[in-house]
């Protein structure tokens, strides 16, 4: 029995240091007040994210072993600059924090993280954090850069001032976090502010604040760095030429730079499948472990560098700061297309993965313009496409240097294909935004994040994170794919043997959809790659593996060479085209689903992607077999 | 609150876009939604705050203003709707 049950179900309003038992505590501060830093310090690699229920703003859960018998769990709440629920995001955190929200306990603490350089108008949020009559800890972060810059804050005044504990800290340099140990140990107790002002007006919350933090509060100077940083990356001619460099850089980097890390994964899982096929005897199982899980998987593995390269830029763009500039700079052109900045950072996760950038629509308050982003979304060349445009292009294209050694014929055809999704995305936004969802166009309004150094802390948990989400798709959905896969390959047997590909239940469905697919120049293993790859993208790569690998006897038959045989040149661009604009994902319709409250937005979307593809798939395909002949 | 020709002329003078990069003002009001208004306050621009226009994408939209210790970037559409107090009333008492 849990002996402190009936103590808490009492009434008792202060809780007592409670042994062996769950404690919930929220972190909850504005964006960019290094939040999530603290979260990460905190917790590290005992964290997890996942959605709440209902909802699918992020939460991110913590477990902490604070004391022996005493164990917190985290949430990192979404920023918020008031408990005011305008956004979604907003909408999460008031209701965790009043105890509204289904399946999170009511937390019995709140560590509320204010940024230490912008005091007077940070601490804005603490009048109804405070009001809220749970133990608070005020934790004020960035100690660094308020010490760098010359501010002082009395903290012990201040603390009185307010009625709670005032911690001063730096969680990027994990400095000053005793306090916040003591509190999460039960050091708790409910804040008595000396007064507070009328909540929901911020005059009246900003002039309290004043008040509050007048004497106990010296103000820094202004942030040198990042002034002179914006002198640069917001220059009339530099700062565009710095954004187009930097989007280069990024393209050149994860399909060169990548190489070698791939070639090192690829060689390991070749020659773990050799060992396993010299070791294990000869049977069915052994055939499908190495042909099917190792063929398939293996050869979706051998992306995992590149997709973590590519999360490693995302992380230091964002970390650093420099990505809300880029949305300033970007904006002008998602005005054009009927869009605002704040369409831009999900549009660019959406590089990443269609599912994140979704996710992050949230913040988006304009109903219309956040469905018209979700919709435009999966346009975006997501990670699971790489496998396949690599595959392709490096099967395709020869590599020569194009402008000068920097860029090279394979690196701009892949900015090419980046380029043809960007743009189907904006023509989609231009038609939606002066069709279905026309209306007035929303502010923008952006906060500039001072400038800062990623840490290699929260940059490791981030790819952590991704690489784990990666490495889980291609162990479920892959997995499950090569392995039905495989069989519909090796059925029905004949004479106990295993049919011809082309006679096996796969390729029979493979033939029964190859006048479709014909005119876009595909053959019938291609369109087996197409079936499977409605599951998710970079499943081809698996299928097509597994496919060449059962008719290939010789391992040492590359995936490239056998689709250059395979696949004519114009197949091969149409098969890029196809790949840009189709939705072939499960998991981006299930999410659009649930975001947009019904079937009708996923059905519509996967309907018009679908056609888009088809139909740009057969021009493609004409036009280069046109330009050849 | 008759506009007089001289008001109107100071009025027609006293927005956001009309300050050059550097340039201070004294925030008045706003002719924006309420909801818009709110959050523009929660992120500094009080009535009767100093805000200081900075940098700018190419081409002068949308803009950063710094104000209440942080900057904020504002589109040219927005920023023509937040009011500024004239010159003689923002150096005055308030």
């Amino acid at each position: 029995m849990d002996p402190c049950r009936d103590c808490h179900a009492g009434g008792v309003a202060a809780p007592a240091p409670l042994a062996l038992r769950r404690h919930t505590v929220a972190i909850v501060g504005p964006p960019n007040s290094g939040k999530s830093t603290l979260f990460n310090r905190l917790t590290g690699l005992r964290q997890k994210v996942a959605n709440y229920p209902g909802v699918t703003v992020e939460q991110r859960l913590g477990k902490l072993q604070v004391s022996r018998g005493r164990e917190v769990d985290l949430i990192d709440l979404p920023g918020v600059y008031s408990l005011q629920a305008r956004s979604e995001d907003e909408q999460v955190t008031r209701d965790v924090l009043m105890g509204n929200m289904k399946g999170t306990p009511r937390p019995e603490a709140i560590i509320l993280v204010l940024d230490s350089t912008n005091l007077g108008r940070h601490l804005m949020l603490a009048a109804p954090i405070l009001a809220l009559g749970i133990p608070t800890l005020v934790v004020l972060n960035m100690a660094d850069d308020l010490e760098k810059r010359g501010g002082l804050i009395d903290t012990a005044d201040l603390a009185q001032r307010l009625g709670a504990p005032v911690a001063l800290a730096s969680a990027t340099r994990g400095e000053g976090l005793e306090p916040i140990a003591e509190f999460l140990n039960g050091a708790l107790a409910i804040p008595a502010p000396m007064e507070l002002p009328v909540l929901n007006n911020p005059p009246a919350c900003r002039a309290w604040a004043t008040q509050v933090s007048g004497q106990a509060y010296r103000a820094p100077a202004p942030p040198l760095w990042t002034k002179r940083l914006d002198a640069i990356f917001l220059h009339p001619i530099m700062g565009p030429l710095i954004f187009a460099v930097v989007v280069v850089a990024v393209f050149q980097t994860i399909f060169t730079g990548a190489v070698p890390l791939m070639d090192g994964v690829e060689a390991v899982v070749a020659g773990s499948g050799q060992w396993l096929k010299q070791t294990l005897p000869g049977s069915p199982l052994r055939d499908l472990l190495v042909e099917g899980v190792w063929g398939g998987v293996g050869s979706v593995m051998v992306f995992l560098p590149q997709i973590l390269l590519l999360f490693l830029f995302i992380g230091v763009l964002e970390d650093s700061g420099y990505l809300a500039r880029a949305a300033v700079i970007a904006d002008r052109t998602m005005a054009r297309a009927g869009l605002q900045g704040k369409s831009f950072i999900p549009l660019l996760s959406a590089y990443a993965c269609a599912i994140p950038a979704i996710l992050a629509t949230r913040t988006i308050e304009s109903k219309r313009d956040r469905i018209a982003t979700i919709l435009i979304a999966p346009f975006m060349t997501c990670s699971a496409r790489l496998p396949v445009y690599t595959l392709v292009i490096a099967a395709f294209i020869p590599e020569r240097n194009l402008i000068g050694p920097f860029v090279g014929t394979r690196a701009a055809a892949m900015l090419g294909l980046y380029l043809l999704g960007f743009a189907a995305a904006v023509f989609t936004a231009r038609v939606l935004k002066s069709s279905i969802l026309r209306g007035e166009r929303t502010p923008f309004v952006m906060e500039m994040p001072a400038y800062r150094w990623p840490t290699f802390r929260s940059l490791g948990l981030r790819l952590l994170d991704r690489g784990k989400v990666f490495l889980r798709r291609a162990g479920t959905v892959i997995l499950g794919v090569a392995i039905v896969l495989w069989v519909l390959a090796h059925v029905p047997t004949k004479a106990g043997k295993a049919p011809e590909i082309a006679e096996s239940v796969a390729g029979t469905i493979g033939r029964t959809v190859e006048p479709l697919i014909k005119p876009l120049g595909f053959n019938w293993k291609i369109g087996i790659g197409l079936i499977t790859s409605l599951a998710a993208r970079e499943v081809i790569v698996g299928t097509l593996g597994t496919i060449y690998g059962i008719e290939s006897e010789s391992d040492a038959v590359g995936l490239q060479k056998a689709l250059q045989a395979d696949l004519t040149p114009g197949g091969a661009v149409a098969l890029l085209v196809f790949f840009a604009f189709a939705m072939q994902c499960m998991s981006t319709i299930a999410v659009v689903r649930r975001e947009t409250g019904g079937w009708r937005w996923p059905a519509i979307q996967f309907a018009y992607m679908s056609s888009l593809a088809y139909v740009c798939a057969f021009a493609a395909n004409r036009a280069v077999m046109a330009w050849l002949s | 609150m008759q506009l007089s020709g001289k008001n109107a002329r100071l009025r027609h003078a006293a927005t956001l876009i009309d300050l050059r990069r550097g340039e201070r003002g004294v925030l008045d009001y706003f002719d924006l939604p309420e909801d818009v208004a709110l959050r523009l306050m929660e992120l500094g621009f009080l009535p009767g705050g100093v805000v200081r226009a900075g940098r700018s994408a190419p081409g002068g939209d949308p803009r950063v203003f710094e104000v209440d210790g942080s900057e904020v970037a504002l589109r040219r559409e927005t920023a023509s709707r937040i009011r500024l107090k004239s010159a003689r009333s923002a150096s005055g008492p308030e």
